[in-house]
């Protein structure tokens, strides 16, 4: 046993670390440190930036720009990033969309998509959750009727992240109503958002800010060259993206980011004359939180070096890296609020302007709304109660 | 980065699980338990045979040179099978003083007999006041001619009623304690001898001027502090290990009852209200186990001394929540069944608790670690 990184990996951290620290341009950086909402541009910026690297992609085949790292190096990498603090890369399009269309997709397809997902060219959506069908995802209603070459959509999507950006969303659609099982009778589709009938109206979140939408399709004609496999078989395909492999679920690299900004910050704020850092309640909280990300961070190993010897993806067991790792993303950012305070009171909404913001430490004003827009790690990409479901089921054969 | 057991450490896990299999099921384990030394002469044997006695015992001595890497696999076994027998006592705290710290003529007249089995050692520091700051010592050490006189009061020395020799802390100066070898037999030393909750055998010792000679003296003179530090990080990391074995068999035991206890005219197992706790003890036991392998990994003597306790005391804070959670739930999901002495669970639940609070709670531990951090 042994639980040290080998010299050629730590040399390839030691890479990207170093590329990160030299690419990273300070006003993303600084942007994603403060909790500040980020434009549209600022993703596919920091996208671009990785395109051009070659790192943007590193789980795809060669051939359509993947770079041939193994699932340590690719593990590193997106740690790294966490750690460093670069805009998130949004998975829509790379992680999500592509590897169905790497999969299922026709070659026209590949050609037609792949290219400008890589590049950055098309910022993508997923429209999967329905306002009845959250966690119970297969009672979708959503219904594409065939008309000719194209489909006829109506109905409705929602909490669909970032639809605002958005050039396409894929989507789960129901093309035949009258099959026996419900799960049977899904489609997958691929939407240019810019398709007539499509309208967008923001979810504005309790931190004030808008992130996810509703979806709404009124009439809208799809080409039937965007279906995706075959009609009716979009549940394999979702199963599929479901069980596709993320090195990252856990977040460990940003986690330690938040644990040191909240170590730095803990020791600035002051209780009866002494830094809140040495008080014995506040220090034992976070001292919990360090020692749970680090059994996380060892845990996370665990999964690799298994996935590394089975050459296979994990087991269903790996849904307690989400589980976990959202719990402490979520003690962090509730500890960083504690530690502020009474001076935690004024509000700042993420997307205001920075005008509005001279008057009050707009750090400091963030850290409520972040506590509060971080309630959804345990409730997102199947929520922690569908994770223990998950393990129940399939570890533990309950 | 390589989480499995090497070869030669699956293999002795598995002899040691097969012995256990074999020879100290539940029953035969009950037995022994309620027999007049509470421990098995037997089994004791059988360790030597196999080597495990001598496994972290150097070369030289008579011993397999290994670390608590090697001893990972042996006390997960252990823990699994709740083995009481004085292991932990003597391999990974008498011998460890001897081992690191023993002059010659100890390491040659002690390593050797540890490993073959014909020698039982135990370590008494704790005192009274003391709880779990290892730095606190009372016992007062007079020299004479002969040597040193020692007098003291040892509290709930684990293993002490089995131990043919003590390794015995006495305040030296007002600077330091030192250890000294002692015969348990030695004039003067009274072990008042009990069952622990865990139902292994440990005892109070009483020192009334109890003579040593010279040569006693284990390690350097007002130095004991720094050398019991490094054996206790060593033998909480193999409580850690322990305590990831009595969890996995409180899990399993647990589970099975879920997937077999009919209510309602269904297994209680179907009960989300049931799975999902079931799901947490199982995270848990994982989270634990990668905490004992950081424990493991840090605790041979190469490692740097700061690194080490941070890594012990993180893994121990760990490891204490994690011995309340799944030995409290896996009673209540047991409910009265889990009650009862006749489940073995209950018995994993007795091992757990005390485990939490084994070389610090994690009040301890948290204390510890933040002091580092």
């Amino acid at each position: 046993m042994d639980l040290s990184y080998s010299p050629e990996e730590l040399a390839f951290r030691d890479e990207v670390r170093g590329w990160l620290k030299d690419n990273l341009p300070e006003d993303l950086r600084r942007k994603v440190a403060e909790y500040e909402e980020l434009s549209r541009d600022d993703l596919l910026r920091w996208h671009r930036i990785l395109a051009k690297k070659g790192w943007v992609a590193p789980s795809w085949p060669k051939e359509w720009g993947g770079n041939g790292w193994n699932v340590v190096q690719r593990y590193l990498f997106e740690e790294e990033c966490g750690y460093a603090g670069t805009p998130p890369l949004i998975p829509f399009g790379l992680s999500m969309c592509a590897p169905v269309l790497l999969k299922f997709g026709s070659e026209e397809q590949k050609k037609r998509f792949l290219p400008r997902i890589y590049n950055g060219d098309d910022f993508w959506c997923q429209g999967y959750s329905e306002p009845g069908s959250g966690s119970d995802l297969a009672s979708l209603k959503t219904k594409a009727v065939r008309q000719g070459d194209h489909y006829l959509v109506n109905g409705q999507k929602t909490w669909t992240t970032l639809a605002h950006y958005a050039d396409w969303i894929f989507c789960l659609v129901r093309t035949d109503s009258e099959s026996a099982k419900r799960q049977e009778g899904i489609s997958f589709l691929l939407f240019d958002m810019k398709t007539p009938g499509i309208t967008v109206r923001p979810l504005v979140l309790l931190d004030g800010g808008h992130e996810v939408n509703e979806v709404f399709f009124d009439d809208v004609k799809v080409p039937v060259e965007n279906l995706v496999y075959e009609e009716g078989k979009g549940w394999t395909v979702a199963k599929y993206l479901l069980g596709h492999e993320r090195m990252n679920t856990g977040r460990i690299g940003g986690s330690k980011r938040e644990l040191a900004k909240l170590k730095e910050f803990a020791a600035a704020q002051s209780k009866n004359g002494r830094p809140l850092i040495e008080d014995a309640r506040f220090r034992d909280r976070l001292s919990r939180v360090e020692v749970e990300l680090m059994a996380l961070e060892i845990t996370n190993l665990r999964f690799l070096d298994q996935m590394r010897r089975s050459g296979n993806p994990p087991g269903a067991d790996v849904s307690m890296l989400k589980i976990k790792g959202t719990e402490i993303q979520q003690s962090l950012s509730e500890l960083m609020l504690q530690a502020v305070g009474p001076l935690a009171q004024p509000f700042r909404p993420v997307d205001a302007p920075v005008a509005a913001r001279d008057d009050f430490d707009p750090f400091v004003a963030s850290l409520a709304p972040r506590y509060g827009n971080m309630r959804k790690t345990t409730i997102y990409a199947g929520s922690n109660e569908i994770q223990r479901n998950i393990i129940s089921k399939m570890t533990l054969g309950l | 980065m390589d989480f499995e057991y090497s070869e030669e450490q699956q293999l002795l896990a598995d002899s040691v699980q097969r012995f256990i299999q074999k020879d100290y099921d539940f029953e035969a384990r009950k037995k022994i338990v309620a027999s007049e030394t509470g421990s098995s002469e037997n089994a004791w044997r059988t360790f030597a045979e196999m080597g495990l006695l001598g496994l972290p015992i150097p070369q030289d001595h008579g011993g397999f040179g290994g670390g608590a890497l090697d001893l990972m696999a042996v006390m997960e076994a252990f823990g699994e099978g709740l083995v009481v027998e004085p292991y932990l006592a003597t391999v990974g705290l008498g011998a460890q003083f001897i081992a690191r710290a023993g002059s010659k003529a100890q390491r040659k007249t002690i390593l050797p007999a540890v490993a073959e089995g014909r020698m039982k050692l135990a370590f008494a520091h704790t005192e009274s006041k003391a709880r779990y700051n290892l730095a606190q010592v009372e016992t007062t050490v007079t020299p004479n001619e002969g040597g040193w006189l020692l007098s003291g009061e040892k509290r709930v020395v684990l293993g002490a009623p089995l131990a043919d020799k003590l390794v015995v802390s006495a305040a030296t100066s007002k600077r330091g304690f030192s250890l000294f070898l002692v015969d348990r037999g030695a004039p003067g030393v009274e072990v008042k001898a009990y069952r622990t909750f865990d139902e292994m055998r440990a005892g109070d010792v009483a020192l009334e001027n109890v003579q040593v000679d010279k040569k006693a003296l284990v390690g350097k003179k007002n130095a004991g502090l720094a050398l019991v530090d490094e054996v206790v990080d060593f033998a909480t990391a193999l409580v850690c290990a322990e305590a990831v074995g009595v969890i996995k068999s409180a899990n399993e035991s647990t589970l099975e009852y879920l997937k077999t206890r009919k209510q309602f005219g269904v297994t209680i197992g179907t009960f989300q209200a049931l799975q999902h706790r079931m799901v947490d003890m199982f995270i848990t036991g994982e989270q634990a186990r990668s905490m004992a392998c950081l424990a493991a990994s840090k605790a041979d003597v190469a490692a740097d001394a700061d690194d080490r306790r941070r890594a012990i005391s993180a893994a121990k804070i760990k490891i204490a929540d994690a011995c309340r959670h799944v030995s409290q739930e896996s009673i209540q999901l047991h409910g009265g069944m889990g009650m009862t002495e006749e489940m073995k669970v209950s018995h994993a639940f007795r091992r757990l608790t005390m485990i939490a609070q084994q070389f610090g709670d994690a009040d301890h531990h948290l204390e510890r670690f933040a002091a580092l951090a």
